[in-house]
């Protein structure tokens, strides 16, 4: 993995400024009541001030990158960063064709892959908290997990079967200017394997508990905050060459203000 | 399934020797057979699997195989009752998900599919596994991904399956659930019929039968309170062109689960006795059963011979689920009739009750003498009398004056002084809203009288008129007939 970063950091040397100027918006940070509690049981976790981009990347974007970075092509990139699934909706390893629209959210895409685009536009994946974060605001608050109508949204978003095309990127924005958090698709965070414990969901406080090593591995803290609880689930079932049709990512970068 | 029971009539001779052997284990054992019965033998087997409500083919196996079972989790819209969808979770693109038969001592080899297009995580759950999670912590499986893992059928008896991720109750909500049949070596004895049944609740966020594509309602999950409780995962699955059939003298086994996620099932088929019920999937036989419990996350094994012709509904006998919320299901039983144990309809006469009685005498004069064109006021105001107590004295009193402040009196009523026809259409259409008597205000609400007939309203009013110091007078059926005639008027208008 280092040593892909390397390459990537290697070939923006090379490349200088990116094709697309990404929005990025400011999140203050700060104490946050995740559904992973940093303690395993009930403590706060203490978010630094960092950016976020404002739309997850787009097919359009990311085809700008593997043609920029050719090593992430699809037909070149090793199977141990990609799965043989990385970016099959795309008509050929350089083109979309007519099945992955331009400002469609890209999918299909590696954890592996994820990073590396955003290594390439100066930034990193989300941790889960930060997205987390992000995530909990409505239009108009910038916690709004109490409010049974978000927690709505997001599942009525489940309930919507995956056989029609993906909605363009650019949905409404939340409070603190960022869109298409819930509603769109499912989304890598840098710490993605850290998140779940067991795959068997139900054996909470089961002895076996301290043979996985994650962040989040212990206990929810919010039972019924099914709708968070789900994209968990959903996240630590997979593996870092992994993609799936419905899973996109977006970018952030450290600091409240650009090179800080 | 003619082709069961002419195929286990070929195997009796060889299944009869091992059938005396278990047979004596199991007496030793008191029903337990431990199922172990060594490595598996033979070629690999692909276990063939059924969508509800039918069953697969019994295995007709003596020795353990290995068991090979694909099935695929398929995240589709689908209707659930008529004009309403929702968008189910499915082990093998129907809910329940498909039927699985094995036979005790198999080694399964399991091969859970994530069909790529859907969005969520899955994994399994089979209850009829020895191991941890019963297979869950072995196949969590992302989207696009496949998981194996085997077991040994150890235990004989018909088991539930489901999905166990988070939110386990949302993804069970969403119709992840199945049976699995571990058969006893010996098998089972020849039925016409074997049919898979399974109930589950169902939560949606609109109301029962509110149309289009209903979302899963996590707060009526929580709180218990299903807006469908369906056999089969939608309404008339199980009903009309789709209803379970039988001819008469035959056997039926049904293979009854109950996914949940909540409720218990209370199974029952109206007009049939099970002759044998295998409770909770257990071993053991009960027998002459009129209804049988089924937990959630259980599943029992009913049998029953077919006598009388005619459509047996399955319920569940928590009544207001069966008639409200969907969980209906028929049987069809074609065949000639045997009047012998069932005579239908033999008798269709008039039956009095209690208007026999001679306390009702005037009365029956009263019709009497209407019948021949003889009616008097005097008759009429007797029937009315008699009347007047079995059915208004609950509330106006046997002396006419009412309850203070909430039955009005209908002693001295200026209302009735006002109008004297008024109690005729009162007694037809009912009063709700505040009406003055005798200048106090009352606001009970009076249901509509329609249950008497026209005699029997003039002879109540008659009585009335002519008695407490009302001004007297006379009505006849005919002016009853014709305020009866008329529109009902709407709710709240009138009065």
């Amino acid at each position: 993995m280092y040593t892909i970063i390397r390459i990537a950091t290697f070939a923006l040397a090379l490349i200088a400024v990116p094709v697309f100027a990404a929005d990025y918006a400011a999140l203050p940070g700060g104490k946050f009541a995740s559904v992973l509690p940093a303690d395993a049981t009930n403590a706060d976790v203490v978010i630094a001030p960092f950016r976020l981009r404002t739309t997850p990347v787009t097919n359009e974007e990311f085809l700008a990158f593997v043609t920029a970075h050719p090593e992430w092509r699809r037909d070149r990139t090793p199977a141990v960063f990609a799965e043989a699934r990385f970016l099959s909706q795309w008509q050929s390893a350089s083109a979309l064709g007519s099945d992955a629209q331009p400002t469609q959210p890209v999918t299909q895409v590696s954890w592996f892959a994820a990073q590396a685009f955003c290594e390439s536009e100066s930034a990193r994946l989300p941790t889960w908290y930060e997205w987390e974060f992000a995530a909990a605001a409505d239009a108009a608050r910038t916690d709004a997990r109490k409010d049974p109508a978000w927690r709505a949204q997001i599942l009525s978003w489940y309930s919507r079967p995956s056989t029609t095309p993906l909605p363009s990127a650019g949905g409404a924005a939340n409070a603190y200017g960022i869109r298409d958090l819930h509603g769109l698709v499912w989304e890598w965070v840098g710490d993605f394997n850290a998140l779940l414990v067991a795959s068997d969901s139900r054996d909470q406080n089961d002895p076996d508990r301290l043979k996985f090593c994650g962040a989040g591995a212990l206990n929810l803290r919010d039972r019924e905050n099914y709708a968070v609880l789900m994209r968990v689930a959903m996240l630590s079932a997979l593996k870092g060459a992994d993609t799936t049709a419905n899973l996109g990512f977006r970018c952030a970068r450290d600091g409240a203000r650009e090179g800080s | 399934m003619k082709r069961v029971s002419q195929t286990v009539a070929t195997l009796v001779a060889l299944a009869g020797l091992i059938q005396s052997v278990t047979a004596a284990t199991a007496a030793e054992n008191g029903g337990y057979v431990h199922g172990d019965f060594g490595p598996p033998r033979g070629d690999p087997i692909h276990a063939v699997l059924t969508d509800p409500p039918n069953v697969p083919a019994p295995t007709y196996r003596n020795y353990p195989a290995k068991v090979i079972v694909e099935l695929e989790v398929i995240e589709k819209e689908l209707p659930i009752s008529e004009g309403v969808t929702y968008t189910f979770w499915t082990f093998g693109g129907t809910v329940p998900g498909k039927f699985i038969r094995v036979r005790q001592g198999d080694t399964v080899e399991f091969h859970l599919k994530n069909n790529p297009n859907n969005k969520m995580p899955h994994n399994i759950d089979l209850h009829g596994v020895t191991g941890p999670g019963g297979g869950a912590a072995s196949s969590f499986t992302a989207p696009g991904h496949e998981s194996q893992f085997t077991f040994k059928a150890l235990n004989q008896g018909i088991y539930v399956y489901h999905c166990a991720t988070a939110p386990v109750g949302m993804h069970v909500a969403n119709g992840m659930y199945g049976l699995i049949l571990i058969e006893p070596p010996e098998g089972f004895p020849a039925v016409e019929h074997e049919y898979y049944v399974m109930q589950g609740d169902f939560y949606t966020t609109g109301k029962y039968r509110e149309k289009g594509l209903q979302p899963f309602d996590m707060e009526k999950a929580i709180d218990e309170k299903p807006t469908y409780v369906l056999f089969n995962g939608a309404e008339g699955s199980l009903t009309g062109e789709k209803a379970l059939k039988a001819k008469t003298n035959e056997n039926v086994r049904l293979f009854i689960g109950n996914g949940g996620p909540n409720l218990v099932s209370s199974f029952h088929v109206i007009g049939e006795i099970f002759d044998r019920v295998r409770q909770e999937g257990g071993t053991r036989e009960q027998e002459n059963v009129q209804t049988t419990l089924i937990p959630a996350g259980g599943a029992a094994m009913v049998e029953f011979h077919t006598d009388v012709p005619g459509s047996y509904v399955m319920v569940d006998h928590s009544i207001f689920r069966a008639f409200n919320k969907g969980a209906l299901a028929i049987l069809k039983v074609d065949g000639p009739e045997n009047k012998a144990i069932y005579s239908g309809k033999e008798v269709d006469s008039v039956y009095l009750g209690d208007r026999a009685n001679a306390n009702l005498a005037a009365v029956t004069q009263a019709t009497k003498a209407a019948a021949a064109g003889k009616l008097t006021k005097e008759d009429q105001i007797k029937a009315g009398q008699q009347l007047f107590a079995g059915t208004c004295t609950v509330c106006h009193q046997a002396n006419g004056e009412g309850l203070a402040n909430v039955f009005p009196p209908l002693a001295k009523s200026d209302l009735i002084a006002a109008d004297p026809k008024r109690p005729v259409r009162i007694l037809l259409q009912g009063l709700s809203g505040k009406v003055t008597v005798n200048g106090k205000e009352y606001t009970s609400v009076m249901p509509p009288m329609t249950q008497l007939n026209d005699d029997e309203i003039a002879n109540i009013v008659t009585f009335v008129l002519n008695s407490w110091g009302n001004p007297g007078g006379r009505i006849d059926a005919s002016e009853v007939a014709k305020v009866r005639a008329e529109p009902t008027p709407a709710a709240g208008a009138g009065h």
